[in-house]
């Protein structure tokens, strides 16, 4: 029974730290820019696929990683540069819409260049389950866990010690006065994709190896983490963790419990539940508008 | 006869207090003017009495029925109406339907007999589109009843709004900075106009930068600062009180 | 009736209808134009709610899916007469759209856009799973369409009958959009403020048009399950209300003839262009893009503009 509970329980920790991954990811962007950016997932996706084609072409693991980041990293500038910057100002609707005939582009051009196959990656080290108080874990998870608490951390450190990091914090609160000091709203808005690919891609690379990864993994996983993001509060950085969370155990735990087909509907259950009754999520800040 | 009544009114925004304890009342049939430096809180008040804001303590009262909770739509059926400091005007239709869509309430406006394109719901367009011209000629925009709203320069738009905000049939029609960014022939262009909207009928509200203007035609003015009455009479009375000449005229 | 650009659509409209059987010589023709004339009536009414209203929805299939599922199954394993379960359908879409569309519609902005996109993908998910009604991913057989003992058999009558009911539904969407109601609508587009202070319940609006677009797409998810005898649950899915999506913004927001043309495009697209599937979605995605940057209005209503400038 414990048993049990806990395996629902780790795995449900396991995805919900890739959850909170994406939603960090899409907090970020929606704070410098107040874009939703429906291609979130696709960074997931760029980020496990380049890792396999590289490493398909010969390249060792590690540096196959390190250059689908970087292949990632530089998808989201384009997608800055090319897609939200012109269009800056359009509204919400339209760069909703934007946003998503990129991911959509995203997806349709790795399925034309890498093909529709599901492809494998191996775990980074081993595949043996661990035995924790009954419930087996993939070291695989541990890795998980751990990277997703280094990158918080780092994150943490980005935005409360760093110039840049602080740049982009203070853009998110008051636009106008972040320009009056000098700051490039353009770089910003910027590195704020950028670095959300960077996560995208991260947590795309270290899920893969347990979820498999292929052309059309991004779409659910982007969606996931967005409800994530909205369940913690759309912008705020300790409610994409908790929200991540929240949903991936949710998520196992109604698997286990209630029924394993209806797994994938219970992000969106819950998205119509923090909709109707606190569409501010758990921690976001209710605002005034001025007139 | 009191028209508009103000008890007590208090507006915090979190830790900044932008109107407080303000008390006053306009009567029917008056041009009244509110005025005082920025940040006095005159267009957080505007938008305490339309209901874009809840007041946090204190009443407002039209005609003796409380409003201060009411949502803005509920305020144009009790006879209220207003213009923009930020201009909304409707980019999306013409400058003809902008001023249509201010004279919502008076029109049929049910569904089936829209989709059915029933003769009363084109007898009333056609009437409406005739109001309509009529109030553009009204404003001084004759030439503007067949242009498409995107098109107009930033002095006809004012004006537009003021036609759309006639449209609804208002007894009180509260003009926010009606003169902001209008250069001086324009000016006068509006001062005539808000004139002839009060000797229509309609009671005014105003808030303004413009001393000229407000001098010129007020009939009660007054003056905020810091959210906080400071002075309030004819247009002589406030242009002779110490205080207020201090504050704001210029020491 | 005066020669306005309305009247002089809809009889354009209504000639290309009558006239374009003569260019069709097989079943397959007619069979494409059909699809052209039911994503045209879908996005007709999508377009009230997008390109009028100015609001969003991510999963109209969804509202599709449960009208064509309802007659699907309501006909083949409970005998009802299909227009019943066509009308009956429409009310509960109807319903649904209220009761969702209702409290969201209160927030601002890209709310609607996760409700609907929640809603959407949750249909999709139910359809596929009950397969003990709905027959899973595999689908399921519809009976054709009768009407007081007469079946609606055939490309060539079907084309008839979604040839009349485009006209009518462009005529019923022009009808409202000029008119007090549509005013109201396009006001809440263009200020939502504005149309408040002058008595417009922008909320009440926005409901209105989210339901009458949901019950478009019910009632045509009834229509298509008929007409194609089988229906699987794909019809529901993601990238279906995206690509309805497409149509409206390709075609023209706020253009209702625009949508029509948007619906045949993109209906077309995949049929001139053999091999297209594999480069489907890059294609629509990169139509969204490149549409909503350099003619966010839609095709339609861009032509209209610059052919106002010539001199």
């Amino acid at each position: 029974m414990f048993a049990e509970f806990l395996q629902y329980l780790l795995s449900g920790i396991t995805v919900g730290a890739t959850y909170a991954l994406v939603a960090l990811g899409f907090s970020i962007i929606y704070n410098a820019s107040h874009v939703i950016n429906f291609a979130q997932g696709e960074f997931l996706m760029l980020g496990g696929m380049s890792t396999v084609f590289l490493m398909g072409l010969g390249f060792p693991m590690p540096l196959a990683i390190v250059a689908a980041v970087l292949i990632t990293v530089a998808a989201g500038f384009l997608l800055e540069k090319l897609a939200v910057e012109p269009a800056r100002g359009a509204g919400v609707v339209p760069l909703i819409i934007i946003t998503i005939g990129a991911s959509m582009f995203l997806r349709g051009l790795v399925q034309v260049v890498w093909g529709k196959e599901i492809h494998p990656m191996p775990s980074f080290s081993g595949d043996t389950p661990l035995d924790f108080f009954g419930a087996s874990i993939l070291p695989q998870s541990i890795w998980v866990l751990v990277i997703t608490v280094i990158m918080v951390i780092c994150l943490g450190y980005f935005f409360n010690r760093t110039l840049l990091g602080k740049a982009i914090l203070a853009t998110a609160h008051n636009r106008t006065a972040a320009q009056l000091v000098g700051i490039n709203i353009n770089f910003i808005l910027l590195i704020s994709f950028g670095l959300s690919a960077m996560l995208g891609a991260v947590a795309g690379i270290i899920i893969a190896p347990i979820t498999l990864t292929a052309y059309d993994v991004g779409i659910m996983l982007g969606l996931k983490g967005f409800v994530a993001a909205v369940l913690g509060g759309l912008g705020n950085f300790y409610g994409a963790i908790v929200g991540g969370v929240i949903l991936g155990i949710t998520e196992m735990m109604a698997a286990g419990y209630i029924s394993s087909e209806y797994k994938d509907a219970m992000p969106f259950i819950l998205i119509l539940f923090i909709l109707f009754f606190m569409p501010n999520g758990l921690f976001g800040a209710r605002s005034t508008e001025r007139v | 006869m009191t028209l508009l009544h103000v008890e007590n009114l208090t507006k915090n925004f979190g830790g900044v207090c932008a109107i407080d304890d303000l008390s006053f009342s306009i009567s029917e049939g008056t041009i009244h003017s509110v005025i005082g430096p920025n940040g006095a809180g005159k267009t957080t008040l505007f938008n305490l009495i339309t209901g874009v804001y809840t007041p946090s303590t204190g009443s407002i009262t039209l005609n003796g029925e409380s409003i201060a909770s009411k949502p803005p739509y509920t305020l144009a059926k009790m006879g209220m109406s207003r213009t923009f400091q930020n201009l909304q005007i409707c980019a999306n239709m013409t400058a003809r339907e902008n001023v249509m869509m201010g004279n919502h309430l008076h029109l049929n406006t049910g569904f089936f007999p829209a989709m059915l394109r029933l003769p009363a719901i084109i007898r009333g367009e056609k009437q409406c589109e005739e109001k309509a011209a009529e109030l553009m000629h009204f404003v001084g925009l004759e030439d503007y009843i067949f242009s498409d709203a995107d098109s107009m320069p930033y002095g006809a738009l004012k004006r537009l709004e003021i036609a759309r905000a006639l449209a609804a049939q208002p007894n009180l029609l509260l003009l926010d900075e009606p003169a902001a960014g209008l250069n001086p022939k324009e000016t006068a262009e509006i001062e005539a106009l808000i004139q002839k909207v009060a000797e229509s009928g309609v009671t005014v509200l105003l808030v303004e930068h413009d001393m000229k203007l407000v001098m010129n035609i007020s009939d009660h003015i007054l003056v905020l600062d810091y959210g906080k009455k400071l002075a309030e009479g004819t247009a002589k009375q406030v242009r002779e009180n110490p205080e207020v000449i201090t504050a704001y005229l210029g020491a | 009736m005066l020669i306005n650009p309305r009247t002089t659509g809809l009889a354009l409209l209504a000639l290309v209808i009558a006239v374009l059987p003569f260019f069709m010589s097989n079943n397959f023709h007619y069979d494409v134009a059909i699809h052209i004339g039911i994503n045209a009536i879908i996005v007709v009414g999508l377009n009230l709610l997008i390109g009028y209203a100015g609001q969003i929805s991510l999963g109209h299939a969804g509202f599709l899916g449960i009208g064509a599922y309802f007659s699907g199954v309501l006909t083949s394993q409970y005998n009802w007469s299909p227009m019943l379960a066509l009308i009956v359908g429409a009310a509960l879409v109807g319903l649904l759209a209220f009761v969702v569309a209702r409290p969201i519609l209160k927030l601002k902005g890209h709310y609607l856009a996760m409700a609907t996109l929640g809603l959407g993908i949750i249909i999709s998910i139910v359809l596929n799973t009950e397969e003990h009604i709905t027959g899973g991913p595999d689908g399921m057989v519809v009976p054709s369409l009768t009407l007081f003992g007469w079946e609606l058999y055939g490309e060539q009558t079907w084309y008839w009958v979604i040839g009349g009911l485009l006209l009518l539904s462009v005529w019923l969407v022009l009808n409202i959009i000029h008119s007090p109601v549509g005013r109201a609508l396009r006001g809440v587009h263009g200020s939502e403020v504005a149309s408040q202070v002058v008595g417009i319940d922008t909320t009440r609006y926005k409901v209105l048009v989210f339901v009458v677009s949901a019950i478009f797409a019910s009632v045509m998810g009834s229509l298509t399950a008929h007409y194609s005898g089988f229906i699987t649950p794909s019809v529901s899915d993601f990238f279906h209300s995206i690509e309805l999506v497409t149509m409206v913004v390709l075609g023209g927001m706020a253009s209702t003839f625009g949508a029509v043309i948007g619906a045949a495009i993109l209906t077309l697209l995949p049929q001139l262009l053999s091999g297209f599937e594999d480069y489907e979605t890059m294609i629509f995605g990169l139509i969204l893009m490149l549409t909503m940057i350099f003619l966010p209005k839609g095709l339609i209503p861009t032509l209209l503009a610059s052919m106002k400038r010539r001199p």
